[in-house]
């Protein structure tokens, strides 16, 4: 291995610990109460996860919440990106899920359509 | 898929007798009947530092921390937290300064105000994996030493760090470096004193447990400085996972051509081999530690020839300390002038510290050198429990001192410590309060020193069992004042006459408490008491009347029958002629009506 190899090595590595480090710039945060995964919030999860693994979105995590009240928009999913204000989405579904990754955490355009709310 | 959550089990060496592997297996199956496996990775790093509080968690991306943790909790953490994100609160750590449930390691007093330097990846890396040394920038310094420096801008880098061996005695690692450097020989050698013998001391296995590359990694940038082949890790046998450890390590990074022949590809060959030790104190002497290493009986000798000149097989030899070691990658990758940007002008850079005794988070801590003992004690380390008062921090083991309350402003660093009579020494910090006896401290550091002496040299040897015989007749309330002034007369011949450090610093601690405490030592001597209550000759242990409740728990604690009554029959009482002072029946008391009293035993004070 020479210098160049470590780090190549490290670039990768760097990503797989990223959690650890707390400046992701993304954070997808998911509503899991009970009416929430009732609903399939845990697809929706699901979808985020494959399709930020798929991306290598290494800025990206994902956690959860409980429920926040509005179980006719079940699945509910908030994104914080840093500096901007929270979009939060409703009636996610898989498919959805995909589209919010590459529009709105990729690109930077939020999908209108399904969003219910946008708070400071 | 990326994993969601990272959660990191302590897998030092408190946390594994704490059944840490019990925790991980019971959460292993809840993630696992939970179908959580590809979201959540269980990571097993080093010591996370506060280990009275073990098996411990770190739950990332939240920086949530769980504490005591059993497998019978492993299930509704899952659920909860993993599964529906409600971290379960009655886990969490509870800061007991702010009286408040801390949602985040962040938020903890205990990890907030330390700075982590050496120790920045013990507790967030799993340290037999490589990928993760190397993701936290792990070997980067070696290839920038062995790509774009020369030899002698390392030493150089090193001299102008300042840095000063963390093994005890303070010297500036880069004159050593360069003496090591400069000195002719057929070959040379690094060696890594990771014998940490002193009582209290667990910072060095605290290293090399959860960052064993990082030790190598400082070892073979030293390698390529001085131009050394080979090198020697010396382990003691008490320490078995750090060995494991850094089998693997070793084995890993010789996979990785990150050691052995053509390093990184550059030509360089460097190689390490593990030695155990025995574990006497004295063979972290380093002279002794090297004539181990050769197969030899650990035996200091005298000095000069330095090992820098004549050490492993009669070569120069480099030998530092396991922290000091620690330092090296980050010193050559942020440099000279960051690293003398951290803690005191003589002493710049952190310090680990094993925190232990009377103190609310006992543990493995780093903080900038020039930090008080105030902020270690209190802030950190959470103060003393139960409102005691603070009585004395000794730092150095048995070849330091104590520091007395009135100096707990003192800022930590070799000049001020000394200053003190006290001494930096590895790490160890062992807080005492208003319940211990000084003499007895005293005591049994001396003892620890007497037990451990190699026996070449007569003060050491004789010297220091005589001052124990003397320390053991005032702790029985038989000593006379002459008998300090006799302390005092062999406690100065002792340090200046035996040849190695164990012997020279064996009367410090006597030294230390008699000029910071002589009112104890005067009172142990001159009315045959002891205020502390913990001289066992100097106290009767006496049962309350109106308090006994005769519910018999004591009569059936004492272990020699000297308690006698009836249960139900209040009150008991204790034949002090029977006794022998070891407290069981004050342990089990529920009414705190067993009381220790100041005095003699009776019988004592007529034969006396
Ligand atoms: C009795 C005795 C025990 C010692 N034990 C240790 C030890 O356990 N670890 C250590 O690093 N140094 C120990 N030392 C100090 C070593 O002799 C040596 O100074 C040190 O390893 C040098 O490394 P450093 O410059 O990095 O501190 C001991 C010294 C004496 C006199
Ligand atoms: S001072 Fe004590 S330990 Fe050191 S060489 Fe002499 S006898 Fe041995």
């Amino acid at each position: 291995m020479k210098l160049e190899d470590l780090r190549k090595i490290r670039e990768r590595a760097e990503k797989d610990i990223s959690l650890r480090r707390g400046d992701a710039r993304v954070n997808v945060v998911i509503g899991m109460g009970t009416s929430g995964i009732a609903a399939g919030a845990r697809n929706v999860m699901s979808a985020f996860l494959d399709e930020i693994g798929k991306r290598d979105l290494a800025d990206t995590i994902v956690t959860q919440t409980g429920g926040r009240g509005l179980a006719s928009s079940e699945p509910i999913v908030e994104l914080h990106i840093k500096n901007e204000p929270v979009v939060v989405y409703g009636e996610m579904t898989d498919d959805k899920a995909r589209r919010v990754v590459a529009e709105h955490i990729v690109n930077g355009s939020p999908v209108s359509e399904y969003v219910i709310e946008v708070r400071d | 898929m990326p994993h969601r959550l990272d959660v990191l089990v302590c897998s030092g060496a408190a946390c594994v007798s704490n059944h840490t592997a019990d925790v991980r297996d019971a959460l292993q199956s809840a993630i696992e009947a939970h179908g959580l496996s590809t979201e959540v990775r269980l990571v097993e790093t080093g010591c996370m530092g506060p280990c009275e509080l073990g098996p411990i968690l770190l739950v990332y991306p939240e920086g949530a921390l769980y504490i005591r943790v059993t497998p019978d909790d492993a299930n509704e953490i899952v659920e909860e937290h993993f599964l529906k994100g409600r971290p379960v609160q009655r886990l969490l750590w509870e800061d007991p300064a702010a009286r408040r449930i801390a949602e985040e390691k962040k938020q903890v007093a205990f990890f907030e105000r330390q700075e982590k330097v050496v120790l920045s990846n013990c507790g967030t890396i799993d340290p037999e994996d490589l990928q993760e040394y190397i993701a936290t920038g792990g070997y980067e310094a070696l290839g920038l030493a062995l790509t774009e420096r020369q030899p002698e801008e390392l030493i150089q880098i090193v001299l102008d760090s300042k840095l000063r061996g963390r093994g005890g005695a303070g010297f500036p690692t880069g004159l050593k470096w360069q003496l090591a450097a400069r000195a002719e020989g057929d070959e040379k050698y690094i060696v890594c004193n990771g014998d940490e013998g002193d009582p209290g001391a667990f910072m060095d296995r605290a290293l090399l447990e959860g960052d064993p590359h990082a030790v190598i990694e400082g070892m073979t940038i030293a390698a390529y400085a001085i131009g050394a082949a080979k090198g020697f890790i010396y382990v003691r046998a008490e320490y078995p996972l750090a060995i494991r450890r850094l089998e693997i390590a070793i084995d890993q990074a010789r996979a990785s051509g990150l050691l052995g022949e053509d390093i990184l590809e550059t030509g360089f060959a460097f190689d390490v081999e593990i030695r155990i030790g025995a574990g006497a104190f004295v063979c972290g002497e380093e002279t002794a530690l090297i004539a181990s290493i050769e197969g030899q009986r650990g035996m200091p000798r005298t000095r000069p020839p330095y090992p820098s000149d004549r050490g492993v097989f009669g070569q120069p030899t480099l030998i530092n300390n396991v922290e000091t070691w620690g330092n090296i990658r980050h010193i050559v990758l942020r440099g000279a002038d960051w690293f003398r940007s951290i803690g005191t002008e003589s002493s710049p850079g952190t310090k680990v510290f094993a925190l232990s005794g009377k103190i609310t988070n006992t543990g493995i801590v780093e903080v900038p050198m020039g930090t008080t003992l105030r902020e270690l004690i209190d802030e950190i380390g959470g103060g003393i429990p139960d409102g005691k008062a603070l009585k004395a921090v000794q730092t150095g083991g048995p070849s330091g001192g104590c520091i007395p309350a009135q100096h707990i402003d003192t800022p930590i660093d070799y000049e001020s410590l000394k200053e003190l009579g006290a001494f930096m020494g590895s790490g160890g910090v062992i807080v005492l309060d208003e319940d211990d006896c000084m003499v007895g401290i005293a005591k049994y550091f001396l003892e620890f020193s007497c037990d451990e002496s190699c026996g070449k040299c007569v003060p050491c040897r004789v010297g220091t069992r005589t001052m124990l015989s003397i320390l053991e007749r005032i702790t029985d309330g038989r000593g006379t004042l002459g008998d300090l002034e006799q302390l005092q007369m062999l406690a100065d011949t002792i340090r200046s006459t035996s040849l190695c450090g164990l012997g020279q610093a064996a009367p410090s601690p006597v030294l230390s408490t008699m000029k910071h405490f002589r009112e104890e030592y005067e009172e142990h001597v001159q009315t045959a008491t002891c205020s502390a209550k913990r001289c066992k000759a100097l106290i009767r242990y006496e049962i309350d009347r109106a308090a006994c409740k005769a519910c018999d728990l004591c009569r059936k604690a004492c272990p020699v029958e000297a308690i006698e009554g009836t249960p139900g029959e209040p009150p008991y009482t204790i034949h002090e002629s029977v006794c022998i002072q070891c407290g069981r029946c004050f342990d089990v008391c529920p009414f705190d009506a067993v009381r220790i009293e100041s005095g003699k035993k009776k019988q004592n004070e007529v034969e006396g």
